[in-house]
């Protein structure tokens, strides 16, 4: 049963392999691409079943005992992170089908994807600290060459920020984790748990922790870190920038919670203090920042920002019910950013521009196209009956319970910023009418599609609208998911009697 | 030797972070190569150095006792090593691509992505 653990890493990895066998041909790697997709899809539900179902599962690699052996953990965390992750990248292959050019495509698009998602799923896998580096690593030079593969000036001016700017978070990690084995003796997750608390050089203790909060703030776009997000995420082709919105970031999150809460649950009294402000100002510059931008993936780059202040505003707060709640904010978000960007592109494709002022008059033409980017937009804004509502409900009642006035005041009024630039799309991209309509005649890439090419394009979107939807509807029985990881999270030692199998 | 190691480490750091705070991009890189051995060394030398010592059980006992090298910071630096080249490998082809496209080495110059659209 423990062995499932490892699949999410295997399959894409056995995929992309295949893949650069039939490098020539691209409809293989085409098919192999959507079958591994969906294998994984099936795989990472399996997990989340069996993880629900009968606890925690670890696996140690080759049979090594666990301190010394490299570990892959599954609590309910990691499987709810995998199990996202093979959805979005489900329906990131389906909608890159539909809209990758053949030369990206011939020059190993695909393979690329799949190590992507091995890179990520690894990371949210793993229990060990440096195989988390490796697979941050693993997951960064995938997304260094899906962000430059094409080679346009823009986006190789969005890499070298992108690339130097994650080389330095790398070689803080780096130090971080060198400095934390020569205090500790050991990087297994699980074993820190145990050991953490009797190291006697509490100061370097503290060192260590905040160098992780840096790297992990890096990856993660926390104020003062994010700069490099807004400047190289419109870049890459629209599957792409969906992809590194939905998922990438998360995983820095995701690093974050694992490491404060299982990891170094007693250093985080003062970590989260900082983490405290860090994300009312992360929630405040983002909006802001968004609300300035008339580039439409440039905007929804500086939300994803904004948006990040939440979950690190439910980590910061460390109670049962904000940490259940960061949680499914990050699963919220990570459907209905991911889905925003794909609009994005659906929209652009219709008026050829990514200028909000240029743009005009898609929901003349096309209502249901409109609709569909109404239910994220809604979402990400907290509308109810929409997902994005319960998470900020959760966030924010927590932050009431916790006595954080200030900071749930900013979250609130975040918020109200939030649906003020949706509306902004809405009405420029949208609802009004389009400047200077004789321009435009023959830009219109979306009316000359296939029906297949069309299908291809709307089915992800329908399918992460749904969720969004069904996730606001059945609010309870995901929210109690979210509410069982948080308490597993938050008794670190159910972590490590399970990696290592003994009880102290 | 630790203080001698330590001291290394320190200019490599300081001489990474003034590097890659230039404009011009093979500086940049430079420094964050320097940066990559700064922190390599700094695992070697955390994990505490043993001279002269074998990391191997001895022979009738049934585990390591008394001083002993421990071998796996070399084995994270070897990784890392690794890992670290073929990414810095990557960054000096991308910021040599990057330089024949936009013809400009100097990254104050590479400010398109921060710009808004043009009209």
């Amino acid at each position: 049963m423990n062995q499932i653990v490892i699949i999410p890493i295997l399959l894409p990895l056995a995929s992309a392999v295949a893949m650069l066998l039939f490098s020539r041909s691209v409809t293989i790697q085409r098919i192999i691409s959507l079958s591994s997709s969906c294998l994984l899809l099936a795989a990472a539900g399996w997990l989340l079943a069996a993880v629900i179902s009968g606890g925690m599962l670890s696996l140690q690699a080759g049979g090594w005992a666990a301190p010394f052996g490299i570990t892959l953990a599954a609590d309910l965390l990691s499987a709810v992170m995998v199990a996202a992750s093979a959805l979005i990248g489900f329906a990131t292959v389906i909608y890159s089908f539909a809209v990758i050019d053949p030369e990206r495509e011939r020059f190993f698009y695909h393979p690329l994807l799949q190590l992507l998602l091995m890179g990520i799923n690894g990371a949210f896998l793993t229990g060990d600290v440096f195989n988390l580096y490796v697979w941050f690593e693993v997951m960064l030079i995938s997304s260094f060459v899906l962000l430059v593969l094409g080679g346009t000036p823009v986006q190789l001016e969005g890499a070298i920020k992108y690339v130097t700017i994650n080389l330095l978070s790398s070689s803080v990690f780096l130090a971080a984790a060198g400095i934390l084995y020569g205090i500790a003796g050991t990087l297994n997750m699980a074993d820190l748990a145990r050991i953490a608390p009797r190291i006697e050089q509490k100061e370097l203790l503290s060192v260590v922790s905040v160098l992780f909060m840096i790297t992990f703030g890096v990856k993660a776009a926390v104020f003062p870190l994010f700069f490099w997000l807004p400047a190289s995420y419109h870049t890459p082709p629209v599957p792409v920038s969906a992809i590194f919105a939905g998922l990438l970031t998360k995983v820095g999150v995701y690093a974050l919670i694992r490491f404060f809460t299982t990891v170094f649950p007693h250093e985080s009294i003062f970590i989260n203090d900082v983490l405290l402000v860090a994300s009312a100002l992360t929630m405040l510059t983002g909006v802001l920042g968004a609300v300035a931008q008339y580039d439409v993936r440039k905007l929804l780059s500086f939300h994803i920002v904004s948006q990040i202040g939440y979950m690190i505003f439910g980590l910061a707060l460390h109670s049962p019910l904000a940490l259940a709640g960061a949680l499914f904010y990050i699963v919220h978000n990570i459907i209905a950013k991911t889905n925003l960007f794909y609009i994005s592109g659906i929209v652009e494709r219709i008026s050829g521009t990514w200028d909000l002022k240029r743009a005009g008059g898609v929901y003349a033409r096309y209502p249901f196209i409109s609709m569909l980017f109404l239910v994220p937009a809604l979402g990400l804004a907290g509308i109810p009956p929409l997902s994005g509502f319960w998470a900020k409900f959760v966030i924010i009642r927590a932050g009431f319970e916790a006595g954080e006035y200030a900071v749930t005041g900013i979250a609130l009024f975040v918020s109200l910023l939030t649906l003020f630039s949706m509306m902004k799309i809405w009405n420029e991209a949208f609802w009004k009418e389009r400047p200077h309509q004789q321009e435009y005649e023959g830009i219109n890439r979306y009316v000359s599609m296939g029906i297949a090419g069309k299908a291809m394009l709307l089915s992800p979107v329908v399918m992460l609208g749904l969720l969004t939807i069904l996730f606001g509807i059945f609010f309870e029985p995901v929210f109690r998911i979210a509410e069982s990881a948080s308490l597993q999270l938050l008794d670190p030692l159910l972590y490590s009697t399970a990696v290592l199998g003994r009880k102290e | 030797m630790t203080l001698l190691l330590a001291l290394v480490i320190g200019c490599l750091y300081a001489a990474g972070i003034f590097l890659i705070l230039r404009r011009n991009m093979v500086k940049v890189i430079f420094g964050l190569i320097l940066l990559a051995h700064a922190a390599n060394l700094l695992i070697f030398t955390v994990g505490r150095l043993t001279k002269g010592i074998p990391a191997f059980v001895p022979e009738g006992a049934g585990m390591l006792s008394g001083e002993f090298a421990d071998p796996l910071p070399q084995a994270l630096i070897l990784t890392a090593i690794v890992i670290g080249f073929g990414l810095q490998a990557f960054t000096i082809v991308l910021f040599k691509r990057t330089w024949l496209t936009l013809g400009t080495e100097d990254l104050d110059l590479m400010k398109t992505t921060d710009e808004p659209p043009r009209e």
